[in-house]
């Protein structure tokens, strides 16, 4: 493995590592991104040494070409990353419509478990009536 | 074309099928109920197959194996699939009965039956790579189905669910490509063999990796805080299915690469991951005071048995695991499909709205006893089976301090379960809702939906299944270990496909 792709890995993990540990959800889908495609350079790395050729004609032992499988892993990874974050990208923006707020708040259930209290999280359910005057804001019950 | 490789590829097929036929709710139903059904029956032939001609393999692409991607199934797998796919049905059907397929757009049932591909191609393949592949088709599926209605908080505790699990899914891409890199193969057969080639210390730290990884997947201490946060917020048929297979998931995948990978300088943390699992999780459980988050909390109590079974790594203690996971499926999805049935009723799922249930609905009553005593492991239901044979297994291989833990963790088992009985079908009500008060004020039965209860009985019937039928229960899941700490048979099958 190159040293100057085991370096970039390590530096697009760490700085993934970082943005994942904010509290901003874009900076969240960028982290989870650039650790993405710090794996798929991993998963290339791995591959053997730089500067064999991809395919060679036919008849050949395949002895002198890069190994064909982790470029296939690879592949299969950035198609499936590039969904990941589309999707992420969506959920973030239906969180900014919900809330206009980019920030990841607490878990308001996790608070009120120590209070001995709790919401039952059921505002989105469609089967259930949602009573207002019965669920106040979770957020002030929270408050001692 | 081989029997392994159709409970993956019918429900894909039958995705598209549904979603070309989106115009139609029925359509799309009977469409997406038959495909899983017909998902269900090769899964019995399967494991018909591998119980009598021994475990069954299918390279596909017509590559040799070891370079085409290999799905085998042994007797594990296969018992596995085949209580999986019962449980996909039955819940399928549930959420039919209840109508939260509808709305548009109308991808509920297409979306599901990608979750059901994603699921068998998991227990399936023989392949790392293509594990990452399968984890990831039921993973998007799986956040649609919990996104998919979702607005404000929810999005919020989804968001932490679907962060945690690419997290886990980048790592274990990560992983597989250093086992390519330093053994040159993603193929579970040939890692047998190459992986114990490698520097001790190499192996030790690719095996934390991976364990690491699945650990995360499957919710085991100190990885499970993303769990209680998330399922209980879902629509109750996706919480109930998500809670019977998809932590299930990562305890087969644990199951297979520690065998595998012969992790066992590694069982130490296993042991410890174990014990601190059964314990912190039923803790967790007992402050809460909502069904479905007790009930979330206890999914990782009880996965702590299961990777306490594996931590023991005998022959007793993996058949315990097997054994394990085979009561716990069917028992957890009925008790959250209880807990939906009362929700549906009454309208909430907090134990201080509700109380009496036992005589305005006897029928919940029932239907919540049976699996509620089967996973506190009270004679003689499924769960006394599994924790008797995952106990003795331990005593046997002096593994006290687990041993201890489970126990302790089985009365707090025990005490949450009363606290769900005696708040939900006993007393009365503190603050009841409008329709348990309704119920109350006129002395009559809440209203019994016909389907869902039926799909909830039935499954609550399925649990019965394992101590009615103990000894051939058992007897398979005792070969199944057997199979899965010899590889010979393994590595013969997927060689020979």
């Amino acid at each position: 493995m190159s040293i100057v792709l085991a370096v970039l890995v390590a530096w697009l993990f760490a700085v993934g590592t970082y943005l994942v540990l904010q509290r901003a959800l874009t900076r969240i889908v960028l982290g989870l991104g650039l650790m993405s495609h710090g794996a798929i350079l991993l998963l290339v790395a791995v591959g053997g040494r730089a500067g064999r050729p991809p395919l060679v004609g036919k008849g050949d032992d395949g002895a002198g070409i890069a190994a064909p499988l982790p470029q296939a892993f690879a592949l299969t990874a950035i198609v499936i990353g590039f969904g990941m974050t589309a999707f992420l990208l969506a959920l973030a923006y239906k969180s900014w419509v919900g809330t206009s707020d980019d920030e990841v708040q607490d878990d308001v259930e996790d608070l009120l478990s120590g209070l001995g209290g709790s919401d039952d999280g059921s505002d989105d359910e469609p089967w259930v009536e949602f009573e207002a005057e019965d669920h106040p804001d979770v957020s002030k019950r929270a408050k001692p | 074309m081989s029997l392994v490789v159709l409970p993956v590829i019918l429900p894909l097929f039958g995705s598209g099928l549904a979603l070309l036929a989106i115009r139609s709710l029925v359509l799309q139903r009977v469409i997406a109920l038959g495909t899983n059904l017909a998902a269900l029956g090769c899964a019995i032939g399967l494991l018909v197959a591998v119980e009598s001609d021994g475990i069954q393999a299918q390279t596909v692409g017509a590559w040799p194996a070891g370079v085409g991607i290999t799905i085998v199934a042994d007797l594990a797998a296969a018992m596995f699939l085949l209580v999986s796919l019962v449980v996909i049905v039955l819940v399928q059907v549930f959420a039919v009965g209840q109508g939260s397929d509808e709305g548009n757009p109308r991808i509920g049932q297409p979306v599901y039956l990608v979750l059901s591909a994603g699921v068998s191609l998991s227990f399936l393949t023989g392949d790392l790579f293509n594990l990452f592949v399968a984890f990831e088709v039921m993973l998007i599926a799986s956040y649609v189905l919990l996104t998919m209605r979702a607005t404000g908080k929810v999005v919020r505790s989804s968001m932490t669910y679907v962060v945690i699990n690419i997290l886990a899914s980048t790592l274990l891409l990560s992983t597989v490509g250093l086992i390519y890199g330093a053994t040159g193969t993603v193929n579970m057969a040939e890692l047998v063999t190459r992986y114990p080639e490698l520097p001790q210390a190499t192996q030790t730290a690719l095996g934390v990796l991976l364990i690491s990884v699945f650990a995360i997947k499957a919710a085991l201490f100190p990885f499970f805080f993303w769990l209680p946060d998330s399922y209980p917020t879902a629509p109750v048929a996706v919480t109930a299915v998500f809670a019977g297979l998809l932590t299930k998931v990562g305890i087969y995948t644990l199951i297979r690469s520690t065998t595998i990978l012969q992790l066992d300088d590694a069982r130490w943390l296993l042991v410890v991951a174990a014990s601190l699992t059964m314990v912190v999780g039923v803790i967790g459980a007992i402050v809460q005071s909502d069904i479905k988050r007790i009930l979330s909390f206890h999914i990782i109590s009880q996965v702590g048995y299961m990777v306490m079974g594996l931590a023991i790594g005998t022959v007793a203690g993996l058949t315990g695991a097997v054994l394990y996971v085979v009561h716990h499926i069917p028992v957890k999805t009925a008790l959250f499909l209880v807990g939906g049935l009362v929700e549906d009723a009454t309208g909430t799922a907090q134990l201080s709205r509700l109380g009496g249930l036992v005589r305005r609905a006897p029928v919940f009553a029932v239907l919540f006893l049976i699996p509620a005593l089967s996973l506190a492991g009270v004679p003689p239901f499924s769960g006394f089976l599994a924790k008797l044979s995952v106990i003795v297994a331990g005593l046997e291989a002096e593994e006290y301090v687990m041993v201890a833990a489970s126990l302790v963790a089985s009365l707090f088992t025990i005490f949450s379960m009363s606290k769900i009985w005696a708040g939900v079908f006993w007393g009365t009500a503190d603050d009841p809702t409008p329709a348990l008060a309704e119920a109350e004020a006129n002395e009559q039965k809440l209203p019994v939906h016909p389907v869902t209860t039926a799909a909830t009985a039935t499954l609550v019937l399925a649990t019965l299944i394992v101590p009615i039928f103990g000894g051939t229960v058992f007897e398979l899941a005792e070969r199944a270990a057997l199979q899965l700490l010899d590889s010979s048979d393994y590595i013969e099958a997927v060689m020979n496909s």
